[in-house]
């Protein structure tokens, strides 16, 4: 198994069980002993998760990647150290940011749901034409990905919340605006996109929300 | 030794390590025990290591010895480790010991001894203690080295500001001590330890002394300019001495001269000096007892038909003890050496081989899952921190653990089988070793559990040791809970392991060679000698490719005699199928069982082989610079090569004679070195000076190239007379026809770097030192078989240092000039290399396949093509099945990597033993439930 196998949903589920540091540790980018390079697969997901993680609220710097070969022990050593005092510092996932630790893996959850249309994502408008360290900052700290990500990522995340707490129980779109803390008119517009979508239906009799 | 080929008796004497290497687990407890101090000889006596210790890290096998310093060796006083060690592995009684063998063949692989610079005091080392040699370098950039990885001065422990690099220290220079030819690697060694120095610390400044940039090898020519474009390096073409140490700072004064500035002197905190490479130590002794010849420079005496074969029939030589020669050379030669060793001795191989027989497999798969646990002390490496017992006992609370014990070392014969007992007597289908890394001893477990009957891929190890006990000495308490989590996160993947078969998958035993140069009729030759069926493919009509235009060597081979005589070699050799005029239409299948369709001579053939090797060589490049094409008088080196050879009077009589190095490449267009070039300038100017010594000749060369011992020859013909010009690429020559004393002349004006003016040179002929190109047919040949190729266009080996034979495609193979230009000697080793990799495959009736490798459900894939353009192995593609077009993975072609896994939007498509539902239940694993309990305790208690 290469670094490249580290999946979005591992990070996520980590974080979402309550872990307050996620730390990958991968070989040297530009000395893969086959012709892989799957450490740059893992730094873009180790990108994305960042950039999910800060939607929610969550402090991006819970999340890190170094790269260091077999023999660099003494580098894993300083790397957690120092990895440990940055979580330390940041103290419990959630509260530190000033988040409700239960919307926190609520969100999270949602999130994780979200997985295989980030895989979809990822490889139709995230993709680094250039296997370089720079590269890959230079391309996941642009504005247009940046944008992007914001536009799309919210949107998708707030359909998954909904679609999360539908499967409770049947809400009204009141209700959901409430419990998301979002714009009732934005909850309307996702709601009727995902019934479209046939994700959904209206219950009439109970003016409620349902899954479909 | 004594004897000959395929029956030689040898006598070894092995000295005496102290520890009985059966029982040593490698714990390194005794190096902690041990009182003795004594400057580590790995570490380049810069720090210290004991008298008992393991030699380095990596060390095979991973075991400790016993020095001399040993006080217990010395007077008998010291009994320390032999307390200390739990398995009774010392044993002070060992002498030494000496085994008789007999052998078929002898591979004589002793490498180089680094240059010694002490011997000579101009160079100042180990009288100033901040002059270091590259080797002491290497050693402080190391993460293993005597800093851990720091660069510090050893005397005051600071870090160096300034460095200086002096090059060809011990090379190039044909003074008492020193030696004559180029050691070849020290060049790029240095722009490796410039960069890694700069990556350490960006503040550095980097000044390297350096006569010709040397970047021959693939890829260097990027890799200097890399070197060079960092900020704070700057490159000094002089020749420098180191002056004196200055008493206060310890800093050293270099001398040194630039044409602008004359001469110059510099402080620096530290210089390293590039040493080059000496034969081994022992090489007298080698030649005496093994009866093989050296040359002049004590290194092994090659005949450049065959470098790796020895005078002696039956002792071949791999490796440097050839001649200075970087790693990827290295590593061909030692198969090269194989290859001749197998052609020798294939009437008896296997003979000595035996089978091992395990149990049948118990399927287990629908029983629940039992785990046993096993918690190693491994000596006193895990219990003197974490607290064994606690963790047995620990492990026997969690889900699915039916047996849970300790061992004082799991990996020992007798735990080994105390496992596989208990695996039978207790019924459990699963084992989780907690121990250490499963780096070292996975494979091992994995045999144990086999001999219980069960299938190895229900193993895990959990590392209680290089994760724990060795990072929390200090911190038992944690330590001994971090102990448990690790256990329960392993406990919880492993009930979720599958048995995975490795399947056989029977090999054909024939191969394909496509190109019938030097180096594909090599590789073919050697092949069919060890009993197989080659079918050898050739675009043209005869064979012989690019050698059929040169007709010497700098070694003085006479290359049409020898190409002759090789060829009819391959014609005699009833195992070597040839088709001419041929051109390859159609390849499908992979390792083991490719079909190749070719047209040749008009007609389609089709091919059944199990491997495939591309030998198809490079082409001259055709300059359209210096009026090549516009004047009679024009030549490239090849063309030159070949007038020679014809006696073309025009050329042999000529008075003058201009050559011009670097044309086509090392520029935009090409930004590579063609390596053969200068060696090619240096031949044919010492073959016209024999011929006719008055002949006026001019090289006007960029770097001149002349690696290893080509050296010689760069310098006899200095000696003759040839004069040899540099010029830089911004300025240079300019070539124009003209009139002298009422002849046709080439005139040629270059810049004199060194006085500053304009030389103008009359040339009666002028030769090109033409690029080598990759063949034109690289592109076709590379999509027919799956290959990739390198910046350059060259075919792109598996890696460029360790796999340079194989591609990344598994079953296809390179050599010769395809893979970069090279000399035919250098072409020869790695024909050999290639049919010694060949031989890998050919040699066995089935090539097996991993357990784990991905696997599609159907149901599930959607057939996007995401795995697809994720696989780097072309192990996935599309099938029409009943359920419509889906993934299907060939196994045989898959790696194991995962990243297919990761990028599938249904997780259609999964990694064997790495499975979403192991990892997950493992990362899950990581937090307890107590834990989560006591977090949400803590919110509530807030709020």
């Amino acid at each position: 198994m290469c670094s490249g196998r580290v999946d979005l949903e591992f990070m996520l589920r980590a974080f979402s069980k309550g872990q307050d540091g996620v730390f990958i540790g991968a070989c040297k980018l530009d000395e893969c002993n086959y012709v892989t390079h799957g450490n740059y697969d893992a730094l873009a997901n180790t990108y994305l998760t960042k950039k999910i993680l800060a939607h929610i609220g969550l402090n991006p710097e819970r999340l890190r990647i170094n790269f260091m070969t077999g023999a660099d022990g003494n580098l894993l050593a300083e790397y957690t150290d120092d990895f440990t005092k940055e979580i330390k510092k940041l103290g419990p996932l959630g509260r530190s940011e000033g988040l409700d630790v239960n919307k926190v893996k609520f969100k999270l959850e949602a999130a994780r749901k979200l997985v295989p249309y980030m895989r979809l994502l990822e490889r139709q408008r995230l993709r680094v034409p250039v296997k370089s360290k720079e590269a890959y900052a230079q391309f996941f700290e642009s504005k247009e990905i940046n944008t992007l990500f914001d536009e799309i990522f919210s949107e998708k995340l707030a359909i998954s919340q909904i679609i999360l707490l539908l499967g409770e129980k049947p809400l009204s779109t009141s209700d959901i605006s409430e419990i998301l803390n979002l714009n009732p008119s934005e909850v309307s517009r996702h709601m009727k996109s995902s019934s479209r979508q046939g994700l959904v239906k209206y219950d009439e009799t109970q003016k409620c929300y349902a899954l479909a | 030794m004594e004897g000959k080929k395929g029956d030689f008796n040898v006598s070894l004497k092995t000295k005496p390590r102290y520890i009985i290497e059966d029982k040593c687990t490698g714990c390194t407890t005794c190096v902690q025990y041990c009182p003795v101090h004594y400057p580590d000889p790995f570490n380049q006596d810069i720090s210290d290591n004991k008298a008992v210790h393991v030699y380095f890290s990596q060390a095979i096998p991973l075991v400790a010895y016993i020095d001399d310093s040993c006080l217990r060796l010395k007077d008998k006083k010291c009994d320390i480790c032999s307390g200390v060690c739990k398995t009774g592995a010392i044993d002070f009684r060992q002498t030494t010991k000496k085994t008789d063998i007999n052998v078929g063949a002898i591979i004589l692989s002793s490498g180089i001894t680094p240059f010694d610079p002490s011997a000579k005091e101009e160079y100042g080392y180990k009288t100033m203690q901040n002059v270091v040699t590259s080797m002491d370098y290497e050693r402080l950039l190391s993460s293993t080295g005597p800093f851990e990885g720091e660069v510090l001065r050893t005397i005051d422990k600071k870090h160096p500001k300034k460095i200086a690099w002096i090059q060809c220290v011990g090379s190039r220079r044909v003074t008492e001590g020193d030696n004559s030819y180029c050691s070849g690697v020290c060049c790029t060694y240095t722009q490796k330890q410039v960069i890694l120095t700069k990556h350490h610390y960006e503040d550095v400044q980097c000044t390297i002394f350096h006569n010709d940039i040397r970047s021959f090898g693939k890829d260097f020519e990027r890799y200097f300019q890399r070197a060079e474009q960092l900020p704070g390096v700057e490159f000094i073409r002089s020749y420098a001495s180191i002056e004196k140490e200055i008493p206060e700072t310890r800093n050293v004064i270099v001398r040194y001269a630039t044409a602008d500035d004359g001469v110059k002197r510099e402080e620096f905190d530290m210089v390293v000096l590039s040493i080059g490479l000496n034969p081994p130590a022992a090489y007298k002794e080698i030649s005496e007892k093994f009866g093989i010849e050296l040359n002049s420079h004590g290194f092994s005496k090659s005949d450049s038909s065959n470098p790796i074969k020895t005078n002696r029939p039956g002792i071949f030589v791999s490796g440097a003890f050839l001649g200075p020669t970087d790693v990827p050379e290295s590593v061909f030669t030692a198969s090269g050496a194989s290859a001749q060793t197998g052609e020798l001795l294939d009437y008896r191989r296997d003979k000595l081989a035996k089978e091992r027989v395990y149990p049948i497999e118990r399927d287990v798969s629908a029983e629940e899952p039992k785990i046993g646990v096993f918690v190693c002390h491994c000596g006193a490496n895990i219990s003197s921190v974490v607290n064994v017992p606690s963790t047995v006992d620990y492990a026997r609370t969690l889900p699915n653990v039916v047996y849970a014990t300790e061992q004082i070392f799991s990996c020992a014969t007798n735990s080994a089988r105390e496992i596989t007992d208990l695996a039978i007597e207790k019924g459990f289908n699963r084992v989780v070793i907690a121990a250490c890394s499963p780096r070292t001893l996975e494979p091992l477990f994995r045999d144990t559990l086999r001999e219980a009957g069960l299938n190895q891929y229900y193993l895990d190890m959990a590392n209680i040791r290089e994760h724990c006990s060795w990072v929390h000495a200090k911190q038992k308490d944690e330590a001994t809970q971090k102990a448990h989590d690790i256990v329960r996160m392993s406990v919880a993947r492993a009930g979720e392991l599958e048995p995975l078969l490795e399947f056989d998958l029977p090999v054909n035993k024939a191969a394909l060679v496509v190109g019938g140069g030097i180096g594909g009729m090599t590789c073919a030759l050697s092949i069919a000698k060890q009993g197989h069926e080659v079918h050898l493919v050739e675009k043209a009509k005869d064979l012989g490719g690019m050698a059929r235009r040169l007709h010497t060597t700098l070694e003085k081979l006479d290359v049409q005699t020898y190409l002759d005589e090789l060829i009819h070699k391959v014609y005699q050799n009833p195992l070597i199928h040839i088709s001419h005029e041929a051109t390859i239409k159609e390849v499908s299948g992979y390792l083991g069982n490719f079909t190749t369709t070719i047209e040749t001579e008009g007609r389609i053939k089709t091919i059944k082989h199990g491997v495939s090797v591309l030998a198809i060589g490079a082409e001259e490049y055709k300059p359209s610079e210096y009026l090549y094409g516009e004047s009679d008088k024009v030549f490239t080196h090849l063309e030159l090569g070949e007038e020679i050879a014809r006696g073309n009077k025009a050329i042999i009589n000529a008075e003058s004679l201009v050559m011009i190095q670097c044309v086509g490449c090392r520029n935009e267009d090409r930004n590579y070195c063609s390596r053969v070039c200068c060696g090619h300038a240096v031949k044919n100017a010492l073959k016209l000076k024999e011929k006719n010594p008055d002949m006026r000749i001019y090289i006007i060369f960029r770097d001149m190239r002349t690696y290893g011992f080509r050296e010689d020859a760069y310098r006899e013909a200095s000696e003759k007379g040839v004069q040899f010009i540099r010029y830089t690429p911004e300025d240079k020559p300019l070539v124009e026809k003209a009139k002298e004393g009422g002849k046709d002349v080439i005139r040629v004006i270059v810049p004199d770097l060194i006085l500053g003016q304009r030389l103008e040179l009359t040339a009666d002929v002028l030769s090109l030192a033409a690029a080598v190109i990759p063949s034109t047919s690289t592109n076709e040949i590379a999509s027919h078989f799956k290959v990739t190729l390198s910046p350059d266009e060259f075919f792109k080996e598996a890696h460029v240092k360790l796999k340079p034979v194989e591609f990344a495609t598994d079953g296809v193979f390179l050599c010769g000039t395809a893979h970069y230009p090279k000399h035919i000697p250098e072409t020869i080793n790695q024909a050999y290399g290639a049919a010694g990799r060949v031989l890998t495959l050919l040699s066995k009736d089935t090539v097996v396949a991993s357990g784990s490798v991905a696997r599609v459900n159907d149901y599930d894939c959607v057939a996007c093509g995401a795995c697809i353009s994720a696989c780097t192995y072309d192990a996935i593609e599309f099938r029409d099945t009943p359920k419509g077009k889906k993934a299907f993975v060939n196994p045989i072609l898959c790696k194991g990597d995962g990243l297919c896994n990761t990028k599938c939007p249904t997780n259609a498509i999964m990694l064997k033993h790495f499975t979403n539902a192991a990892l997950l239940k493992q990362i899950d694993a990581a937090v307890t439930s107590k834990d989560i309990l006591e977090q949400m305790d803590a919110v509530l208690e807030e709020a």
